[in-house]
């Protein structure tokens, strides 16, 4: 095997990630090459997320090895080339923000300290909003939009980015067909440009057609990687549809503290961000 | 009028000035991140800054700086472990500055009327040293409240998103809590440190009723925060009757007056925006005629019209009447 002169965008060796003292994923090899369309599936539960965020460096390894671009995740610094929708239920904050806005945080790679934006920034702005049909309601809060409307806002923030690579976990939970056909439309292109696309998904639906590879999370291991899957394939059994064994075990065996809630008086009473 | 030309007046008017400016800048981020008691807790403990201060003989609003600063860094490595939330450490850090703060100046020998100044402020005793120091630590807090807005902003909006962009989110957070520190010192001697949250929150939260987007957020509660601490200010020098008005509890509620005058407007406001949004376009399956219709709408016939495609929805009683031809459609 000759070594490639360009180094693959993704390589995970023998990947491990804890959560709370628990080990979650194990033994992950994964590389992802330039241009590859990955779809990355599973149960609930089954490490998607979590191995994601451990390729965005969110998530520490427990042991491993992750190049991105070649370059060492603990020495990488070219954010710009990475673009990260994240699997979330809005975009809303304490203080109202408008949908501009929360796109423009996307182009914040491209920017300089201090400096304003500048035309390309605007224009790139502009078409990831209106690739996510949303130019009606550009100076609209984002908390106002509906739970559809937050996410293909978080879309548009990652665009607005132009990534080399681009994460996205579960972009199209809770967004209608028309605009999922269009994001897959704007995900095709981004293919064409030879972009590399790591997508997670339950139901593919209109992204089907893009994907070239799929790799199957099975109980926070690799259960397939190989061709592109049917979306009934990867609950089939072989790849093991864990849902029997984890019925009656809780979603996140999580031990917390017990803490009286003291809340602000401008918090929301639901913190739709779940986490802290 | 003459009292405007007096030095002692004309320091407080800038206190109050940079006061207004600085600490709401703050607060919008605090509010961002749903810290909204972040400024009290740091108010709390630059008590403990004030009161050694006090004792030791150094000017009190450098060891406040300091003490606060150090009390914020705390508080961050707290809320960044996650082993207790934010709002328990806030309160940890309530009780604990608090207390120091009062066990220190009765250990100097020190009268419980000096605390009080710090306590609720005393805006017109600010001497020059003081008037300087707060110039220069406001214009810090400002500068990069707006400066670095659009990291600021991504970092509050969305942790996670904003590593992945390459910002030091860790360096941010420490960030926005030094300066919340620094500008919690700036208001002290304006409205005093057990009221200096409220010139941090209430602008914003004031300015939340009418915007719909971050900038104008910050921009508002600023002008807000300004007008209100002016006001308070000239109200009491200038106070109706014969009575004795102390500035900071009247800046704090000016700017709660603020809030309650605001508060029916922005609820009208965006009521308004909900009826006014256009309706999508789109096809009626049926042709649905309105029952019996007596009333003719228009322009001025009291229902809100509401654009739908390429025409106009009337609504009233939970209906949408549509002119068509001599009679109106259900739409
Ligand atoms: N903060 C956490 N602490 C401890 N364990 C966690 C935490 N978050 C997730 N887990 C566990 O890690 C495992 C993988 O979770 P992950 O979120 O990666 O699943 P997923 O495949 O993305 O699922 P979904 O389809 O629901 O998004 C689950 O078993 C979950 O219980
Ligand atoms: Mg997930
Ligand atoms: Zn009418
Ligand atoms: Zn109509
Ligand atoms: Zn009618
Ligand atoms: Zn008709």
């Amino acid at each position: 095997m000759t070594t490639p002169a360009v180094p693959p965008p993704i390589s995970l060796e023998d990947g491990a990630v804890a959560l709370a003292g628990r080990p979650v994923l194990r033994g992950v090899d994964l590389t992802v090459h330039s241009g590859d369309f990955l779809a990355l599936m599973g149960a609930n539960g089954s490490g998607k997320s979590t191995l994601v965020r451990a390729l965005t460096g969110l998530l520490p390894l427990t042991r491993g090895r992750l190049e991105l671009f070649g370059t060492p995740i603990r020495e990488f610094a070219q954010w710009r080339r990475l673009g990260f929708v994240p699997q979330r239920a809005g975009a809303a904050s304490g203080v109202p923000a408008s949908v501009w806005e929360v796109v423009a945080s996307g182009r914040l790679t491209h920017r300089r300290l201090l400096r304003p934006l500048s035309r390309a920034d605007r224009a790139a702005i502009d078409e990831a909003i209106e690739v996510v049909g949303l130019q009606d309601k550009t100076r609209d809060g984002v908390s106002q939009l509906s739970g559809g409307q937050q996410q293909r806002a978080l879309i548009a923030r990652a665009l607005a980015g132009q990534p080399d690579l681009f994460f996205l976990d579960e972009p199209t939970a809770g967004v209608d067909l028309p605009n999922q056909v269009a994001l897959a439309a704007s995900l095709g292109r981004l293919k064409e440009r030879g972009a590399t696309v790591v997508l997670v998904a339950h139901e593919l639906g209109p992204l089907a057609p893009l994907v070239d590879r799929s790799v199957v999370m099975r109980d926070g291991r690799v259960a397939h990687d190989g061709a592109a899957l049917a979306d009934h394939a990867v609950h089939q059994a072989g790849f093991g549809d864990v849902h029997e064994h984890h019925c009656d075990e809780p979603a996140r065996p999580r031990r917390r503290d017990h803490l009286p809630d003291v809340t602000s008086p401008l918090d929301q009473p639901l913190d739709r961000r779940g986490r802290r | 009028m003459d009292l405007l030309s007096l030095p002692f007046m004309q320091r407080a008017l800038i206190a109050a000035v940079v006061t207004g400016l600085a600490a709401p800048a703050v607060g919008t981020y605090l509010v961002q991140r749903r810290l909204a008691l972040m400024g009290d807790g740091l108010g709390h403990v630059a008590v403990t800054g004030v009161a050694l201060g006090l004792v030791t003989g150094i000017a009190p609003t450098w060891t406040a700086v300091v003490v606060a600063v150090v009390g914020a860094v705390v508080l961050e490595l707290i809320r960044e472990r996650g082993h207790t939330n934010g709002d328990v450490a806030l309160a940890l850090l309530f009780y604990g500055g608090l207390a120091g703060g009062v066990l220190l100046t009765g250990i100097g020998g020190q009268s419980a009327a000096r605390l009080q100044q710090f306590l609720f402020g005393s805006i017109t005793t600010v001497s020059v040293a003081d008037v300087i120091a707060v110039m220069v630590l406001a214009a810090v807090v400002v500068v990069i409240c707006v400066g670095l807005s659009p990291q600021l902003f991504a970092v509050a909006q969305d942790q996670d998103f904003a590593r992945v962009a390459g910002l030091r989110v860790r360096g941010y957070n420490m960030l926005i809590a030094v300066l919340a520190a620094v500008s919690v010192t700036v208001a002290m001697r304006t409205v005093g440190l057990l009221l200096v949250s409220a010139l941090m929150v209430v602008p914003v939260a004031t300015a939340q009723q009418v915007t719909r987007s971050f900038r104008t957020t910050l921009a508002a509660a600023m002008l807000l925060g300004t007008v209100a601490s002016l006001g308070g200010l000239l109200i009491a020098a200038f106070p109706p009757g014969d009575v004795r008005i102390a500035p900071g509890p009247t800046i704090v509620l000016l700017a709660l007056a603020g809030f309650a005058l605001t508060w029916p407007l922005g609820a009208w406001l965006r009521h308004r925006h909900r009826l006014e949004t256009p309706f999508a376009p789109g096809v009626n399956v049926d042709h649905e005629l309105a029952g019996e219709h007596p009333h003719d709408h228009g322009d001025d016939c009291g229902h809100v019209a509401v654009r739908h495609g390429d025409h106009l929805d009337y609504v009233h009683d939970g209906h949408r009447h549509a002119r068509h031809d001599e009679h109106y459609d259900e739409h």
